[in-house]
């Protein structure tokens, strides 16, 4: 019969719209301002650097390597790298960004960054709200407005920051172990010549 | 060869509107979105109704990507890669990833095989839903058709997005595996949304496989003979709907094919409904694939040990690398010289070649038939144009 598709399409919709009323399965539209669906956890959208502690330019992990800057393919982040060095979380002399410029306009969140930072510094975001009436100034954002705190960081990605956490926490671990034992053997050599130069007083 | 010579079964000739004065009217269709595939305009030089030229214009959306791909890393052309065929980023990582695999020799490890053939088959169902989606807006029967095949879709995008961190850009694979692995519950979350996805196939084909004003407007509309779609290299769903057996799954075998039992749908006139069906049964093929590597994905790493992210370096050399994407043959053929950089870098887009025929088949059609059958081409121009 003529019109017979077009009938059984029919009511597959009024299937769908009906079933709307009572089903969740077929009324997936979320009104979003007021509504929103739950963050992704995976998600990403332009990076931030991560700080440890409470000052972000004192806590700030990035030693100014310029991996991520070289390998970025866009090529949207600039780093000037420090002359001086300063004292990091872990209280190691390190040099800094004096300048840390992510160009947002460029960016196009494929975290290479993120996974070639060999210092867990660069993170990725999950904030989209981003809108500005500022094409230039506020699309080039300088160090101070990508820092973000470790603790912001475990809020958006907790299982990808817990293991970050565990992976920095045993490296410092390690590090220490191994400054205690540079310091014990720094100590044992300074004792050290100081016995044998006892033992040369002693035999003349 | 124009299109209406080549009688099908259930074909049957427009009364001509042809009243012999020869006065060609021409219209410039585009550059606007036609039907939402990217920006493209075609020169149509009419006849009455009927189209007597076709001339294709495109480049809006050139992007240089075969050049910048020289100056950048092999790592660094992976993001720019998923924005190829913005539809489906995962199956052009594959292409790519493949071909650099090939080049400098890499095995990739048993998962991230199982995950790749996952993430690329349900890229096929999501690419495949939202192009027949897009077929029936670019008909005229706007919104329903569309917005059922998005809701579908965005089942699949959510996936990504907890799997990748990213909807449509997932920049997902490297070179001897995939990045990330699966999060917990993920693999339950796929295998819920496979399971639910015949019945949405069952919806759609009853809404509108048997409806009359679709067959009108489809069968018989676009018609691509055998001879043509081999000679002129058309590839994917496009050559299947015209009955050519030719799937690079079943040729080539890429990555762990061989394991999975599927069939290859195929046409048989050649024609827009052979097309859309096609694609119809191909998801449905794709999802039995799914469920075997659902059932079968074995744990382990999930990239090579050997293979560096940084500092990477092929041997001078050259590869061809290949996969079925959901629009056809994806190719990726790159010629190393030992430097960072690969030396040449070209792609094989599926979508420009597709698009080759478009005047064969639009010729003797009316002006009403080009956007649909330009719909059934599946092209992105993000691809055509590069």
């Amino acid at each position: 019969m003529l019109g017979e598709g077009i009938v059984k399409g029919l009511a597959e919709t009024a299937r769908n719209f009906l079933g709307s009323y009572v089903s969740k399965d077929r009324l997936t539209t979320v009104q979003y301002p007021e509504e929103r669906l739950p963050q992704i956890e995976a998600a990403r959208n332009f990076p931030f650097l991560v700080y440890d502690g409470e000052d972000w330019q004192q806590g700030m992990r990035c030693v100014s390597c310029l991996i991520c800057e070289k390998e970025c393919p866009p090529k949207c982040i600039s780093i000037e790298k420090s002359k001086d060095k300063k004292l990091d979380a872990s209280g190691k002399p390190q040099f800094y960004p004096t300048v840390f410029n992510i160009d947002v306009s460029v960016c196009m969140s494929c975290q290479i960054c993120v996974e070639v930072c060999p210092f867990d510094a660069i993170k990725m975001d999950v904030d989209f709200e981003l809108s500005t009436k500022d094409r230039f100034g506020d699309l080039l954002w300088n160090k101070e407005r990508l820092s973000k705190s470790n603790e912001y960081y475990r809020k958006i990605h907790p299982t990808e920051a817990a293991a970050v956490d565990a992976q920095l926490a045993e490296e410092r671990a390690k590090l220490e172990a191994k400054s205690k034992l540079a310091a014990e053997a720094k100590a044992a050599a300074a004792a050290a010549p100081a016995q044998s130069a006892s033992g040369v007083t002693a035999e003349k | 060869m124009s299109a209406t010579t080549a009688a099908t079964a259930h074909f049957t000739l427009k009364p001509s509107t042809d009243g012999g004065e020869g006065q060609l009217l021409e219209v410039s269709m585009g550059p606007q979105h036609p039907s939402t595939h990217g920006v493209f305009r075609m020169d149509v030089a009419l006849d009455g109704e009927r189209v007597v030229k076709l001339k294709p214009v495109f480049g809006y959306l050139h992007r240089n990507h075969e050049k910048i791909a020289e100056t950048e890393t092999y790592l660094g052309s992976m993001p720019y890669t998923d924005r190829l065929d913005y539809l489906c980023s995962i199956t052009n990582n594959w292409a790519y990833a493949l071909a650099v695999e090939k080049l400098a020799g890499i095995q990739v490890p048993e998962r991230a095989e199982y995950l790749r053939v996952i993430t690329g088959e349900l890229t096929r169902l999501q690419n495949h839903t939202s192009v027949i989606g897009f077929l029936l807006q670019d008909m005229g029967a706007s919104g329903t058709p569309l917005m059922y095949a998005f809701r579908e879709r965005e089942k699949v995008l959510d996936l990504f997005e907890s799997l990748t961190g990213s909807r449509m850009m997932c920049n997902y694979m490297r070179f001897g595996g995939c990045r990330a692995d699966m999060p917990a519950g993920w693999l339950q979350q796929a295998q819920k949304v496979v399971e639910a996805f015949p019945r949405f196939l069952d919806e759609f084909e009853r809404l509108l496989s048997g409806n009359e004003i679709l067959m009108a407007r489809t069968q018989g509309v676009g018609v691509l003979s055998k001879e043509l779609a081999v000679d002129a290299g058309i590839t994917g769903p496009m050559l299947r709907g015209s009955g050519v057996n030719y799937d690079i799954r079943k040729v080539d075998k890429y990555g762990i094919y061989e394991r999975f039992s599927f069939k290859v749908p195929l046409g048989e006139h050649g024609d827009v409904y052979d097309r859309y069906m096609v694609r119809l049964l191909e998801m449905r093929e794709s999802v039995k694939i799914l469920q075997q590597a659902i059932r079968d994905i074995p744990p382990g790493p999930i990239m090579d040990a050997k293979t560096k992210i940084r500092g990477f370096r092929p041997k001078a050399g050259e590869a061809y690398g290949r996969t079925e994407s959901p629009k056809g043959e994806l190719g990726f053929y790159l010629i190393s010289d030992g430097s960072p950089n690969p030396y040449r870098y070209r792609v094989r887009p599926p979508s420009l070649i597709n698009l080759t025929v478009l005047e064969d088949m639009c010729l003797g059609q009316n002006v009403a038939d080009i956007v649909v059958i330009l719909g059934s081409i599946d092209f992105i121009l993000g691809e055509v144009d590069r």
